[in-house]
């Protein structure tokens, strides 16, 4: 079977997941690279193996699937240079280093502020629009910036970059280099800057711990760090802002349920997360150990791909999953991963998300979607799914 | 009602926090979980196993 799945339409999930849930957990797939790699599509199955400490998504190991077609297999396959700060105990440490910014009070503390950025976006517009370039993309690209304290005028470059790093078909292997070399040097030349002229942001507080030279970080792990977080903290969101949006306006009456109710925003947010059946390919796993699951034994040296979103709509776990109940409590869902790797920016992502409902439900409380949502077109060969545009009006 | 936490175990996500601020906080300096409550009020009982069901490290335990 090739992977991923086709999709019937762009908020609808492929009948395979359905199928593979319920006859086949563990099934053997082909990556865009040619390679074969297992899937994992049940919910139990899928939130173990990511928990798993022993496991990373770093397939640099030269037995690894690739994913990508171009010649070092794309993102996932990159070998993580100099650091061991993906993997176990230096992973851990890293992260404690890392959490500091992405604690609830911290993001909550930029409500405002996102909120702002939000009402200067949909001020600069008319209808008809599409709300992915208008809103989706710009607002967490604003964010991430000015949480790193790095300049948003270079947005068109930062999108070029992270499209680059994640997308699995569009550039060749010497496109990608060049890409990497220059986003590689604009930030080393960045965190420069902070040294002579530091400010009340993440590189700045970063490269304080660089220069303390207690092996808590080194610049390469500080340059790598700030690429990671551009990148992880813009498309991802980006393109949730918009299939969140879609998924609320193709069945009006869920937006007009948030219209009478406030109070559904946190839940609804969740919702959408769990209901988002544009993922792409989900998270792999390099499982570097023999490992059992669903009954079978995997040989160490395996290439697992995780599809979280069919976990998210695993009816042993979810009631009515193929619904959308935007007051569902508890959503255990795993749209961020789980255990020790789970997204870092998770909070920031709920909070960025939840705010740009309340303004859109504020200022545009007639907004719908200007066209059938049969007709919404997928972005192709992302690591990160989406939609490509979300015309709407009001 | 009683609650522990795996400060080992969690992974700074915050959702316990945005949950039942009234019994759960993070360190300024690492965001690891710090139980405000470990006995709370029976009123507070939905949101702390709310946050105990979706915590994505698993790291709540809620003891009737
Ligand atoms: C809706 C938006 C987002 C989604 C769906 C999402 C999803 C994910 C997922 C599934 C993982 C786990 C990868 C794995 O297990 O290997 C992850 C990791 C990560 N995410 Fe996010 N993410 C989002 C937003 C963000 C934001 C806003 C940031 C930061 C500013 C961010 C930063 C990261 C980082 C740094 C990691 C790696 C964590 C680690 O290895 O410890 N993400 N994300």
């Amino acid at each position: 079977m090739e992977y991923p799945f086709t999709q019937p339409s762009a908020l609808e999930p492929p009948a395979e997941w359905a199928r593979l849930r319920d006859e086949c957990p563990v099934s053997r797939v082909r990556m865009a690279s040619g390679d074969e790699t297992v899937l994992l599509t049940r919910y139990e199955d899928v939130r173990t193996l990511l928990a798993d400490p022993r496991f990373t998504h770093n397939l640099s190991r030269p037995d690894a699937a690739r994913i990508a077609d171009s010649e070092s297999g794309g993102v996932f396959n990159e070998a993580s240079l100099v650091t061991d700060m993906t993997s176990g105990e230096g992973h851990l440490r890293w992260r404690r280093m890392m959490s500091r910014s992405f604690t609830a009070k911290r993001v909550n503390a930029l409500r405002p502020r996102i909120e702002e950025i939000a009402h200067e976006l949909i001020s600069a517009v008319q209808p008809p629009v599409d709300l992915v370039s208008a809103l989706g993309f710009p607002l967490p690209v604003f964010v991430i910036c000015e949480l790193l304290g790095v300049p948003a005028d270079h947005r068109d470059r930062f999108a070029h970059w992270s499209d680059a790093m994640l997308n699995l078909t569009k550039f060749k292997q010497d496109e990608l280099d060049t890409a990497a070399r220059e986003f590689h040097e604009f930030m080393a030349a960045h965190v420069l800057a902070k040294r002579d002229n530091p400010g009340d942001d993440l590189l700045s507080e970063l490269a304080t711990i660089v220069d303390a030279q207690d092996g808590r970080l080194t610049e390469v792990e500080l340059i790598i760090t700030a690429q990671g977080l551009l990148v992880a903290g813009h498309e991802t969101t980006a393109n949730m802002i918009g299939k969140m949006v879609a998924m609320l306006l193709a069945d009006r009456s869920r937006w007009e349920a948030l219209l009478a109710d406030r109070g559904l925003i946190p839940s609804a947010v969740e919702e959408a997360l769990r209901f988002d059946a544009n993922p792409n390919i989900g998270i792999p796993r390099y499982v570097s150990e023999q490992y059992e699951v669903a009954g079978e034994t995997l040989p160490a040296g395996t290439t697992v791909i995780t599809n979280l979103a069919s976990a998210n709509r695993d009816g042993c776990v979810f009631a009515d999953a193929d619904e959308m109940v935007l007051d569902r409590r508890p959503n255990p869902h795993i749209a961020f991963g789980a255990g020790p790797h789970s997204c870092l920016g998770q909070a920031l992502a709920r909070v960025e998300l939840q705010t740009v409902l309340g303004v859109l439900l504020d200022r545009l409380p007639g907004l719908r979607l200007d066209v059938e949502p049969a007709a919404l077109r997928r972005r192709e060969g992302l690591v990160v799914g989406g939609i490509e545009e979300v015309p709407v009006r009001w | 009602m009683e609650i522990t936490v795996d400060e080992d175990a969690c992974c700074g996500a915050g959702q316990c926090v945005m949950i039942a601020p009234e019994v759960f906080d993070q360190r300024d300096d690492d965001g690891v979980v710090i139980l405000l409550d470990p006995a709370p009020p029976p009123e507070l009982r939905p949101a702390v196993e709310n946050a105990a069901a979706v915590c994505p490290a698993a790291a709540i335990s809620v003891f009737p």
